[in-house]
């Protein structure tokens, strides 16, 4: 991109700036002796283009819509229209849940969001010994097709999109939204959101796993399939690099411990005899939004061009959307302090702008009182604000890609993809990233990176504003959200009357079909939606599960 | 000094936010005590019995589940049970103000919520360990 003999004259006036730079330190010396993004990698003074020489814009740019991605996977982005404005939320019952739907569809909220509760994720029902004490309190319970009816009444799934934080049972819950649309009358080619079904990263980081590695693959690769004819318009996967973050993890280990993941997926269909541009184009992922603006950009646009290359050199891939990395964003809840909570409404505006600078096709803001309990009402709306003041009032939504040909922008960019690629390489050589989970590397270079950020905090090296610099004393917060601890005995109650009054007979032939199918190799959505349909309990479904397939052990090394 | 002080670290509850865990265990073990580590979604009894075999000083529990009000005092109703009272229990995590004086209440000698300095919970634990 630029001239050579240019190149070379800027060189050495950045050498010779350089060394009279240092000169004018010894008497006034910069504010750290080392300069550092969020991620504790270097910042130099200023960077110029001899930091991206090497650049091809075509090649490794691109125009917005256009492979490589780097500037965004649409012609128009914000232009068109808007990012999805996507507020996870979900507790207690599902009638509570539906409220809160309703209440953020009427606030201009563009898509559903459904945040479950932890039995729920670990494939439990209400009444098991372990749910005791956690039903409904980081999201809501569901334990029969009974309980979804009611979380989308009054929804017309034919309208709106629906994500789903599901990943275990990500199988199940799916069926019960197909089974729910039905009785609305909406056919399964209509329906549109996305489950998360992302188990490596379970394992890694966020810990919702039931079953060991190999079954949930298959029950990952049966969903690709399945829905490739019946759903056509579902994101089958949300390949997450946000828990991998919130682990403690740098930007550059998010995106190649996320991507390496989606590697793993793609081998997984590729191998159970699935043509790559039949699946590629419902794979989506979903990034962490943290303090350091410029860095998080350049990861977003890093993460795009590489899964890019990856899916067409490596997996052969002919469908430029097999290529193009789609991405739901949230703000990074470990930024967020309990102390001096309304400070969290200005990081999470910073990490808004990180996000649509980045080009996100969705997002999720998170509330101010979120390092305390979950959301309240009051600051949800914060939260949604916060993102409709710079979709509207910004600016930065009319044109795309706005920081593009930046040289710190650019050069950063091309590092992380680098750094990221050199972990693909590490993954690769332990034999792809079920293996590399297994032998726990992952979840140690994580470690390693979340205990050093502890220490540069506890040290100051590290400013967190409000928590160990400018303190103030402070009242206990009020107004914070409770879950009503009785939502435990409701579901239990409910969960008695469902099963007096189901056909049982029709559930018992549901679960030993979907025993067979899960010892065998057949796809097995077909029968956990007949159990589903028959009002099997969630519990009970991954019950037989469990039985077939076993559970996973957690390997820990300190 | 005798013995160094022993700390079993675990994860009461479902949900699976460990990173609070694993920073509180490598800080205690930089700080030269002997760090025990759970895992994920261990049950009031299998931590109680975990710390009875491995005869520690110090149950340090994180939860970010919002489950505590019910798992927590368990976990010292348990103690007691055992007649292992010497064993200091500690809390960490998601866990509203309001809370903590019941928690306290019930048996649980301190809560650290989020931002607390890992050297506060050292300092804390070195000062109050009951064994003689």
């Amino acid at each position: 991109m630029f001239k050579e003999d240019q190149i070379s004259i800027l060189k050495a006036a950045v050498e010779k700036e350089n060394a009279k730079t240092q000169e004018s330190l010894q008497k006034r010396p910069e504010r750290k002796a080392e300069f550092t993004t969020g991620s504790g990698s270097p910042v130099k003074r200023y960077y110029t283009p001899a930091d991206i020489e090497d650049l091809d814009y075509m090649e490794d740019l691109g125009l917005p819509g256009q492979y490589p991605y780097t500037r965004g996977v649409q012609n128009t982005m914000y232009r068109g229209r808007f990012w999805t404005m996507r507020m996870y939320a979900g507790f207690a019952t599902a009638k509570e849940s539906n409220q809160r739907y309703k209440y953020l569809v009427e606030q201009g909220s563009g898509g559903l969001s459904v945040a479950f509760d932890l039995p729920t994720q670990i494939g439990y029902d209400s009444d098991h010994a372990l749910s005791e004490g956690e039903v409904g309190k980081v999201g809501v319970a569901i334990d029969s097709l009974a309980d979804m009816e009611i979380l989308f009444d009054g929804i017309p799934l034919d309208k709106v999109s629906t994500s789903m934080t599901i990943n275990a049972p990500a199988s199940v819950l799916l069926a019960m939204y197909i089974a729910v649309a039905e009785k609305q009358g909406t056919s399964s080619e209509k329906l549109r959101g996305t489950i998360q079904n992302d188990i490596l990263k379970e394992y890694i980081a966020r810990g919702t796993y039931i079953f060991p590695t190999e079954p949930s693959m298959r029950l990952i690769t049966d969903i690709f399939e399945y829905c490739s004819k019946e759903v056509p318009q579902w994101n089958t996967i949300s390949i997450s690099g946000y828990h991998i973050r919130e682990a403690g993890s740098t930007a550059a280990q998010e995106v190649g411990f996320t991507i390496a993941d989606g590697i793993a997926y793609v081998e997984a269909a590729i191998k159970a005899g699935l043509d790559v541009d039949t699946f590629a184009p419902r794979l989506s992922f979903f990034f962490n939004a943290h303090n350091d603006l410029l860095e998080e950009v350049s990861k977003y646009r890093a993460a795009r061009r590489l899964w890019a290359k990856i899916m067409k050199e490596r997996f052969g891939a002919k469908d430029p959307k097999s290529m193009a990395l789609k991405f739901h964003t949230q703000t990074g809840g470990s930024t967020l302090t309990a102390q001096q909570p309304d400070n969290n409404i200005v990081r999470v505006a910073v990490q808004t702008l990180a996000a649509v600078l980045g080009g996100t096709q969705s997002l999720h803001t998170n509330s101010r009182d979120e390092a305390l309990a979950l959301p309240s009402q009051a600051s949800v709306q914060v939260a949604l604000r916060t993102q409709q003041i710079i979709a509207n009032e910004s600016g930065v939504t009319d044109v795309i890609d706005p920081l593009a040909g930046s040289y710190y922008i650019e050069a950063k960019t091309k590092e992380i993809e680098d750094q990221a690629m050199e972990y693909i390489k590490k993954i690769d050589d332990l034999g792809g990233a079920p293996k590399a989970i297994d032998a726990g590397y992952i979840q140690q270079e994580i470690m390693e990176a979340s205990y050093s950020y502890q220490k540069k905090v506890e040290s100051n090296e590290i400013i967190v504003v409000g928590m160990n610099k400018y303190q103030v004393e402070e009242e206990a917060p009020k107004g914070l959200l409770r879950v009503d601890p009785s939502v435990g005995e409701m579901q239990k109650a409910n969960l008695v009357k469902l099963r007096a009054e189901r056909d049982n007979n029709r559930v018992d032939a549901a679960l030993v079909a979907l025993k067979t199918a899960c010892e065998g190799t057949e796809n097995v959505m077909p029968y956990i939606l007949e159990a589903v349909r028959s009002y099997g309990t969630l519990g009970e479904i991954c019950g037989v599960m469990r039985e077939v397939f076993g559970e996973y052990q957690q390997s820990v090394n300190l | 000094m005798d013995r160094p002080i022993r700390v079993l670290v675990a994860k009461p509850g479902l949900d699976g936010h460990d990173r609070g865990a694993k920073v509180i265990a490598r800080a205690l073990r930089d700080a030269g005590m002997e760090v025990i580590y759970t895992g994920l979604r261990q049950t009031p009894e299998q931590i109680v019995n975990a710390a009875i075999q491995e005869d520690v000083d110090c149950i340090a529990l994180s939860i970010l589940s919002g489950a505590h009000n019910t798992l927590l005092p368990r976990v010292a109703a348990l103690i007691k049970a055992e007649d292992a009272e010497d064993i200091l229990i500690i809390g960490g995590g998601v866990i509203p103000g309001e809370d903590i004086p019941g928690l306290k209440e019930s048996g649980i000698a301190e809560v650290f919520t989020p931002g607390t300095p890992t050297q506060v919970t050292i300092d804390y634990i070195r000062a109050n360990i009951k064994r003689a």
